[in-house]
């Protein structure tokens, strides 16, 4: 193709294009102009959201429900920082984003102009990596290498700052066909006898446990993880990042495990002799005290990040690979060591299964449902009902998210959405309609609580801008319910700054913005209702009033150990 | 690392929000102009030291990262030392000088100023005699190190454009 005289902001969307972008979360301003000229008559789409945080998140929403690389937009200054929270989320969860930032111009950096912020240096450890452009020339390059480092390896955020001038300048583009980043190593095969090793570990073993993470969706290796499952028999559990990895309805997929996984869940971590760690990284969330967490097992653990190898706990087997490649070589590896190694441990594995179907018995995760209040629980079964295991489902942060997490099946990978290593509270909304536009075709439920979801209420307005149908299901216990949960718990029940009242009338909220919002104060409403909204073509806002003071068990306390959580809330003395 | 800014930023901040003090920092470009090498100086515990230096391989800018104390290295730093002095003392100080190798680089009739390079803890007794004949101004480069082993820098091959995002894109459309 001969090159032709561009602006740096059609030359930065024809690189948008060539990465197959179809659309860009953002919030114009003065530094953006040239660019959101540029996308006036331009196929990219461009949702306006109405705070830059929620770009990022929605942006995030996007990439969590495809896998594709979600772009956000935000001037300079106030725009680029109000990205930050959603760029160390990205970074935390491992999430493909590449953020578009406008810088003033070159001539008037480190002038302290209007609106000028150090967004290269204020997102430095908040990215994989990012970039401050001030010469046009090195535009196309720099936005194709970082759809490369945000989508590769372990995906993160990866942040372009471009100046004023370099949108407005012109120059003679050509298409880059190649990138050099010779200090960026992707690894992928994984080692031929590492994955040999861990064939014979995994038969030799008598009590192996499969714990899956994030890791096995952002590498769309769900299927192969499946036939390992399968080929091994083995008892799986997949993390809050890792859920619907391996689908929920699956006969060896126990639960979620850790701080408020189940019973069974964390006592085959704890009395595992094999822990198979695909794509985790140890969080604290899942380990409880470390030095307690699976006492009597070997570890084999794959990774596409070395770095998290032997970091919180130390690998006897590490495998640093891609684990859509290395999960199909395993597989065959221990295809071909099953006619002398299955047989071997046949009878202690069918004990290890005896005494795991015992713990699901003993204390298996199933809501509580009263017939005269609405549980939160008791919601979330109700959610999960509708949505079969198949619905998209994106959560805020708190007990709702835990609920969710315990409560409703995802029989898919890329269906449950939400903010699991930073924990960012407004992230529900602006990521189901992320999520929405990503996926048109799924029902897309928002659980999100009444504090994180007065977060994000400005979205409410990109939302009916595009009558996107999303089911909002506000979680309303009238507390910041899980900070409610602690201070009950550590703090002597002294409810400090936790208690939300005021909380908007939802049918003159949603009315407001055009569409129809109720609320449910009676339990033998609540399926209806949630039937009507799903029924609704448009969104619809639920603020569904549960029990006030209930608390998610079961919970490992911070700092013990994970065999020693408590199951049931204390039962009142009597006096 | 790659001569670009902000390399040096990703580094250094890598310690910093762990919390590391950095001892002394060196960095100049290598024979390839567009890479720099440098040597931190920095104390880190030895549980901790191991994911450092992983992060900091994960670094897109940083070609390699090693721990040099791991194996056969050289570790020189350079000091810069004006010393004022009486008259007396003038042969005795340039006496001192010759027995650490240090050489002249300015001469007045206040006193002298002295280039000297070595490993750093010979460094710091060069300082310590020198505080003996007067007041002392100094200025320390910084350690710089150089592994004795032979060890091949592993880069990674240029990749086409659109790769990553591509894979992900037809995946979805099966979906």
């Amino acid at each position: 193709m001969s090159s032709n005289l561009l602006s740096g902001a059609k030359i930065l969307l024809e690189c948008l294009v060539r990465e197959n972008v179809d659309c860009i979360f953002g919030y114009p301003g003065g530094v953006t102009l040239p660019l959101y000229d540029a996308l006036y008559d331009h196929p990219i789409r461009h949702v306006l959201v109405r705070h830059e945080q929620n770009a990022a998140f929605a942006a995030q929403g996007y990439a969590r429900a495809t896998g594709r690389v979600g772009v956000c937009c935000a001037t300079s200054g106030p725009g680029a920082t109000n990205l930050v929270t959603g760029l160390v989320d990205a970074m935390m969860d491992s999430i493909p984003v590449v953020a578009l930032t406008g810088q003033v111009t070159t001539k008037l950096m480190g002038t302290d102009a209007f609106q000028e912020a150090d967004t290269f240096g204020i997102t430095r450890s908040a990215t994989k990596h990012n970039y401050l452009v001030k010469n046009i020339n090195d535009l196309p390059s720099v936005v194709h290498e970082a759809f490369y480092i945000a989508a590769s390896g372990r995906p993160g955020p990866v942040l372009i700052d471009i100046t004023k001038d370099v949108f407005q300048g012109q120059a003679h583009y050509a298409p880059v066909t190649e990138i050099h980043l010779p200090g960026y190593k992707v690894h992928g095969e994984g080692h031929s006898g590492q994955i040999r090793r861990a064939a014979q570990m995994i038969w030799e073993a008598e009590r192996p446990f499969l714990y899956a993470g994030g890791g096995v969706i952002a590498a769309n290796a769900s299927d192969d993880l499946r036939k390992f499952v399968e080929k091994v028999d083995i008892p799986a559990v997949c993390t809050l990042m890792g859920l619907g990895a391996l689908p929920a309805e699956h006969p060896n997929f126990i639960s979620m495990p850790g701080m408020h996984g189940s019973y069974a869940a964390n006592m085959g971590l704890t009395h595992t002799d094999l822990i198979i760690a695909l794509g985790v990284r140890f969080d604290d969330r899942v380990t409880g005290k470390l030095a307690a967490f699976a006492p009597h097992a070997k570890v084999i653990h794959v990774d596409v990040d070395p770095a998290e190898i032997s970091k919180n706990r130390h690998a006897d087997l590490p495998i640093v690979g891609d684990l859509k490649k290395v999960l199909p070589r395993l597989n065959e590896a221990l295809s071909e060591l099953a006619p002398s190694m299955r047989p071997r441990n046949a009878a202690a594995r069918q004990e290890w299964w005896k005494q795991i179907r015992e713990w699901k018995a003993e204390h298996p995760l199933v809501a509580e449902v009263s017939t005269t209040e609405i549980k939160p629980q008791h919601l979330m079964a109700e959610i999960d009902r509708i949505s079969g295991g198949n619905a998209i489902v994106t959560s805020d942060v708190g007990q709702h998210q835990m609920w969710s997490a315990q409560l409703i099946r995802f029989n898919e990978p890329r269906l449950w959405i939400n903010s699991g290593g930073l924990g960012s509270m407004g992230f529900g909304l602006p990521a189901a309609i992320g999520a929405q536009f990503a996926r048109p075709d799924k029902l897309v439920f928002s659980i999100v609580g009444d504090g994180g979801f007065q977060m994000s209420i400005p979205e409410l307005a990109t939302i009916a801008n595009h009558g996107l149908p999303i089911k909002i299901i506000v979680m309303n216990n009238g507390y910041l319910g899980m900070v409610r949960q602690w201070q009950e718990l550590f703090y002597n029940n002294r409810l400090s700054q936790v208690e939300l009242n005021s909380f908007p009338d939802v049918e003159k909220l949603a009315g407001a913005y055009g569409f129809k919002g109720r609320v449910v104060e009676n339990v033998a409403e609540m399926p209806r209702a949630l039937a009507e909204a799903v029924a609704e073509p448009g969104p619809y806002l639920l603020n569904i009033k549960v029990t006030p003071f209930e608390n998610v068990y079961p919970m490992v306390p911070a700092g013990m150990s994970i065999s020693e959580m408590v199951l049931r809330p204390p039962q009142p003395v009597e006096a | 690392m790659e001569n670009k800014p902000g390399a040096l930023m990703r580094v250094t901040g890598l310690l910093s929000q762990r919390g590391y003090n950095i001892e002394s920092l060196t960095v100049a470009r290598t024979l390839d102009p567009t890479l720099s090498r440098m040597t931190i100086a920095v104390d880190v515990e030895p549980t901790a030291k191991a994911q450092v230096i992983k992060q900091m391989n994960k670094l897109i800018n940083v070609l390699q990262a090693t721990d040099v104390t791991d194996g056969a290295a050289v570790n020189r730093e350079m000091v810069l030392l004006r010393v004022r002095t009486a008259q007396p003392s003038r042969t005795a100080i340039l006496k001192e000088a010759e027995i650490f190798q240090a050489r002249v680089v300015d001469s007045t009739t206040e006193g002298f100023a002295l280039e000297v390079t070595g490993d750093p803890e010979k460094l710091d007794e060069f300082i310590d005699v020198m505080r003996s004949y007067g007041e002392i101004d100094v200025t320390r480069s910084g350690m710089v190190s150089m592994s004795l082993e032979n060890k091949k820098l592993r880069l990674s091959p240029p990749v086409p454009t659109g790769a990553a995002q591509d894979e992900a894109f037809e995946l979805q459309e099966v979906d």
